[in-house]
């Protein structure tokens, strides 16, 4: 049995995997946790150098990366935890808050 | 084949772990469980078993680490007593919710206050509803062939689920007793090799164990599981019984019943209690009167069905608890054989006799004059009095 996350509410008790293990790595992209946040991190690209510390600290997997240069944020699953606006040596990442 | 030795009731156990040779042990000393992992420490320190010893610093990091390495996907055992299973308590329910088939050895002793060291079921029947298989011992003996058996219906696919091992504190674990083992080789093949189910060591195949359920809700289908599987156990319980009997030449049921089958009175019982039991049956058959015995060995998955048919046709029942509920009515037992005859509509009157609470002794007159009183509830067709407290200064 393939894990697939998406359909995990529809399974009867006896077709989860024993133990309820979860046999399959990753799939923690299918589940969208954006909306817990009460504040978004924004970044200054006139300050961005590109050195990934914010990559690397975010928890969530949350800079999206392409050829080695931050592009953007995966508002999907970013929390709004603050890491990366902490741990940035540019200050070039401001937390704003959400609006309800 | 086999020879007979003179073993405790804990040398027993250490010495089947040695037979076993499990990857992991994890444990922490308490009275009177000690010499179990005291007696398996120097078969480690003569390196007659290739086991990973792990001195922690409590029950709560013993059952943990055991919990750890189990998931890692090895064998593993461990044993503990009284306030150590008081200590693993948290740790209880997530062995047998990530189905992890570790086996304990739980030495009975009750719990405080006020501190006592002696025997009593206080201790395993709190941890009754933990989703761990129970097999009670009756001596040195059963506490050996338990512990061997306990590995296989652990480990058993259909399974998978914590087993716990028990023996009565001191009146089974530090006396000596004549104990048939079977060679090591015997041992070896009747427990086969370990077979990991989603390691956590596998890299090919990275796992998730213990996730939080929070966001999906799969908890209460979990726990579904758990008693299918407790239910599906009953199978392999018995099957593992019967095997255990062609290696051994004792083989072995959910429990024993003892001239229990043409009885018209018969009491209930578990642990060591079943030996002193017997000899005042016997006693009481030499003078003609119809007595009987069930010695419950597996109390968890309840075996509902055999029970009811070993006991639907007596008169009256006496069910003897080593443990109180306090605030219940009745020991745990009790409750339980009770209720699981309330279906009958033909039932024995069932009465309950709570008895060697924190180990005062029972011996044989206490058990005669509970067949005494059960003879009078057969005669007079009323039980005057439901629970009953037996030894105790009233």
């Amino acid at each position: 049995m393939k894990w697939d996350i998406r359909k995990i509410k529809e399974w009867k008790f006896y077709e989860h995997p024993q133990g309820i293990t979860i046999p399959e790595a990753g799939n923690a992209h299918y589940y969208p946790t954006g909306s817990w946040r009460s504040q978004r991190p924004e970044i200054n690209w006139d300050k961005c150098t590109h050195c990934l510390f914010c990559f690397i600290y975010c928890p969530d997997s949350s800079i999206i990366v392409k050829g080695e240069k931050v592009v953007g944020i995966d508002l999907a699953h970013c929390k709004g935890c603050g890491v990366c606006a902490e741990e940035c040596p540019k200050q070039a990442i401001e937390m704003l808050k959400e609006r309800v | 084949m086999s020879k007979a030795l003179a073993l405790t009731g804990n040398g027993a156990c250490a010495f089947a772990m040695r037979q076993i040779n499990p990857d992991v042990v994890a444990a922490y000393p308490i009275t009177p469980q000690t010499t179990i992992v005291e007696e398996f420490s120097s078969y480690v320190a003569d390196g007659l078993v290739d086991t990973e010893l792990i001195c922690v610093e409590s029950e709560h990091s013993a059952m943990s680490s055991c919990i750890g390495a189990s998931a890692a996907g090895v064998r593993v055992m461990t044993a503990t007593s009284s306030q150590g299973l008081a200590l693993m308590w948290e740790m209880l329910y997530i062995a047998s919710g990530l189905r992890l088939p570790i086996v304990m050895h739980n030495v009975n002793r009750t719990l405080s206050a006020p501190i006592n060291i002696h025997c009593d079921h206080s201790d395993s029947m709190g941890a009754r509803d933990s989703g761990w298989i129970q097999i009670y011992s009756e001596n040195a003996q059963e506490a050996y062939d338990n512990t061997i058996q306990a590995v296989r219906i652990a480990e058993d696919p259909k399974v998978r689920l914590p087993v716990m091992v028990l023996l009565d504190g001191f009146v089974i674990s530090h006396a000596i007793d004549r104990v048939e083992v079977i060679d090591d080789e015997v041992v070896k093949s009747f427990i086969g090799d370990f077979k990991p189910i989603y390691p956590l060591l596998d890299w090919e195949n990275p796992v998730t164990v213990g996730s939080f359920d929070g966001l999906y809700g799969y908890f209460f289908e979990t726990k579904r599981m758990q008693a299918e599987v407790m239910e599906r156990a009953k199978m392999v319980i018995k099957k593992v019984g019967n095997d255990y009997g062609k290696v051994s030449g004792r083989s072995y049921g959910f429990f024993e019943a003892y001239r229990l089958d043409d009885a018209e009175v018969g009491i209930i019982v578990l642990g060591s209690t079943a030996g002193t039991a017997k000899v005042v049956v016997d006693n009481l058959r030499d003078k003609g009167i119809p007595v009987g015995l069930l010695k419950l060995r597996v109390f968890r998955p309840f075996p509902l069905v055999e029970i009811v048919e070993a006991l639907n046709h007596l008169k009256a029942l006496a069910v003897l608890d080593r443990a109180d509920s306090i605030g219940s009515f009745g020991g745990p037992l009790f409750t339980e054989i009770r209720s699981s005859l309330y279906d009958l509509s033909m039932r024995p009157l069932v009465v309950n006799y709570i008895y060697g609470l924190g180990g005062r002794d029972i011996d044989e007159l206490q058990i005669m004059k509970v067949f005494s009183d059960l003879q009078d509830i057969q005669e007079t067709g009323q039980a005057k009095k439901a629970i009953n407290y037996l030894g105790v200064r009233e």
